[in-house]
């Protein structure tokens, strides 16, 4: 792929603090239009590695391209391609709403006229406009996150910066959210999202990046990253806890497979190459032998398998960091 | 989407001669926003004057009737000689006023929201420096009003009045740099907030509600040589207060006053520009 087509690309980001390694040599490559996710636990680098595309650490070693321009070099001309949310919401709580972005309006070099009509349009998008003269301060979180993520797109950048977008947020807080950014992403603007949420990045992302410890450690689509962690699995669960050893035993003779049980469990579970017929098969077997089962599901891999798996046991994952408030 | 339906937005080519013009449009800007925080809270501005009218209430009644700062007995005069002080005080305690909304704008992420876009980063300074001299200027305004209630008056001609005022709002453009390097420098706001502690005994050893004469040896030193004692001691010379006399000070610089209350400023400013421009620089470490 040519360089051009590229939104992003990083080639062995360092930065150290002092004794602490925060990048150790991450590399990037976003295509143009895409939504590519940045997934880590807490300390992986995320924060740092968008803080460097957007102009506001400097680098120690390695080098940026955003949007065809150097970070090192042509920052201010990185700077009128790009948006930022940052990991805290910046949103002035003082000022209203429309306040709010029609200063960042006129802060991004629209005229008076431009920034007021701009801010009545982000305000629209991201379901604001009843709450336009209100200020921020006594907003919900989603509301507020919304309004932040309203600021970072006055310009409708080329390539938009999200930092733990919708931490914090409520199921519906989050789904306003995603839908205003897969509506970016339609338009041709490239995104780049840290998230703790593999959800998230499943819903999002075209392709995702896990770091930790200032490292890539793999790169795919969100259905190959699962796919590394292997097949389906068929969980069943079985009335009464004496029939568990019985149901193995059907289990094995449906599917010519050993299921794995928890002792005290009244669930097994077994890898299923073939999902839907190991389903139906065991289905039967069941039905012939009487066994009351409790539930019985197929169960497609999470990404939180898949990332728990790569970032090794004592990478679990912790959720939204304590500084996000 | 709303936004398929507008022209694309951008913002405008720079050049050379655009940029400087774009530097005071975005200070503009971010003296306008502070200037709505104040319409949107005058609450703020309140207490930011509250603790200079307290003062004075409580120096003047509580304290005043008891000191004799011109040898002409208990009382006699002290709102002559305190209402310069708590001038200059006032302009002193206002690098807070700087210091303060510096950490909040850079604990809150307003600094990196400022920063990652594409205007003049010298307006995030600047914006907040000429904020801060208006700001500085209505607060002496207020005091001189209260000053002016309570029987205090300049005794020396108008422009050494004007002049008066001029060399408080020259102490406290020195200060804006001092407020900029440490709310860049503390963590939080919570550190901006502690430095009251310091902050506090280095308004009151000066001149500023007692001459340094009447404090022991070094102490009084210490208050004589205090920046604000200078700037005190200049404002008194220019209001002609009664019963003070600099000449005869025992302290060589409070008989310079004037040129003290000139010359410190600029110091600050050597001292104090480079520091602030540097932290502003280290926040992308
Ligand atoms: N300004 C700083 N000074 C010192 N150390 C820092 C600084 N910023 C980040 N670090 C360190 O660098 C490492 C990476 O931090 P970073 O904030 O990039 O992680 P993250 O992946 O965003 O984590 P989180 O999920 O908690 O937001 C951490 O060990 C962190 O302590
Ligand atoms: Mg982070």
């Amino acid at each position: 792929m040519p360089p051009t087509d590229l939104a992003v690309e990083a080639r062995g980001l360092t930065k150290r603090y002092g004794p602490t390694v925060a990048l150790d040599g991450v590399d990037l490559a976003v295509p143009r239009g895409t939504v590519h996710g940045l997934l880590g636990p807490n300390g992986a680098g995320k924060t740092t590695t968008v803080r460097i595309l957007t102009t506001l650490t400097r680098l120690d070693e390695g080098r940026a391209t955003v949007a065809g321009h150097d970070v090192k070099t042509s920052a201010r001309l990185v700077r009128r391609a790009i948006g930022l949310t940052g990991q805290q919401t910046a949103v002035d709580d003082l000022l209203t709403a429309r306040q709010n972005l029609t200063m960042f309006g006129r802060l991004f070099r629209l005229d008076k006229r431009s920034a007021a009509r701009r801010a009545d349009e982000l305000l629209e998008q991201f379901s604001l406009t009843d709450a336009a003269n209100r200020a921020p301060k006594k907003f919900s979180g989603g509301m507020r996150r919304r309004l932040d993520l309203a600021a970072s797109m006055i310009l409708a950048p080329q390539v938009l910066f999200l930092d733990e977008p919708t931490t914090g947020l409520d199921p519906a807080g989050r789904r306003e959210v995603w839908h205003a950014i897969r509506q970016l992403a339609a338009q041709g603007t490239t995104v780049l999202l840290t998230t703790h949420y593999l959800d998230e990045a499943d819903q999002l992302c075209d392709r995702i990046s896990v770091v930790d410890h200032g490292r890539n450690l793999v790169e795919d689509t969100p259905a190959g990253l699962k796919r590394r962690i292997g097949d389906e699995r068929l969980e069943l669960t079985v009335a009464d806890l004496g029939d568990l050893d019985q149901a193995v035993e059907l289990v094995q003779r449906a599917t010519e497979l050993v299921a794995d049980t928890t002792p005290g469990s009244s669930t097994l579970s077994v890898p299923v190459p073939d999902g839907v017929r190991a389903l139906t098969d065991v289905a039967s077997e069941i039905r012939a032998a009487g066994l009351d089962l409790a539930d019985i599901a197929l169960r497609r891999p999470t990404l939180d398998e898949a990332f728990l798996q790569l970032t090794g046991d004592q990478a679990v994952l912790t959720g939204p960091t304590e500084e996000t408030s | 989407m709303s936004t398929t339906s507008t022209q694309p937005l951008a913002a405008p080519d720079e050049t050379p001669g655009s940029r400087l013009l774009w530097v005071f449009k975005d200070t503009w800007t971010i003296v306008m926003q502070e200037f709505m925080h104040l319409l949107r809270q005058p609450s703020t501005f309140a207490w930011q004057l509250g603790m200079p009218v307290v003062m004075v209430l409580m120096f003047v009644y509580v304290f005043g009737s008891a000191m004799d700062v011109t040898g002409m007995g208990a009382g006699v005069g002290y709102i002559d000689y305190a209402m310069p002080g708590m001038f200059a005080m006032t302009i002193a305690f206002g690098f807070m006023n700087t210091a303060f909304p510096v950490a909040f704008n850079k604990e809150k992420g307003f600094m990196d929201r400022f920063r990652s876009m594409p205007m003049s980063s010298s307006a995030v300074v600047t914006g907040r420096g000429v904020a801060d001299i208006i700001q500085a200027a209505v607060d002496l305004a207020v005091i001189v009003g209260i000053a002016l209630a309570i029987g205090w008056r300049p005794a020396g001609p108008v422009t050494d009045t004007l002049a008066a005022f001029g060399l408080l709002l020259w102490l406290r453009f020195a200060l804006i740099f001092v407020g900029i390097w440490i709310g860049l420098r503390v963590k939080n706001t919570e550190g901006a907030g502690n430095l009251f502690a310091i902050a506090f005994p280095l308004g009151f050893i000066s001149s500023v509600f007692a001459p340094p004469q009447m404090m022991p040896g070094w102490l009084g030193t210490v208050a004589a040589w205090n920046p604000v004692s200078s700037t005190a001691s200049a404002i008194r010379e220019l209001f002609q207060t009664p019963g003070v006399d600099l000449a005869t000070s025992t302290y060589w610089i409070e008989g310079h006053a004037i040129a003290g209350a000139l010359i410190w400023p600029v110091l600050l400013l050597v001292v104090f520009v480079p520091l602030a421009v540097r932290q502003f620089q280290n926040l992308s470490r």
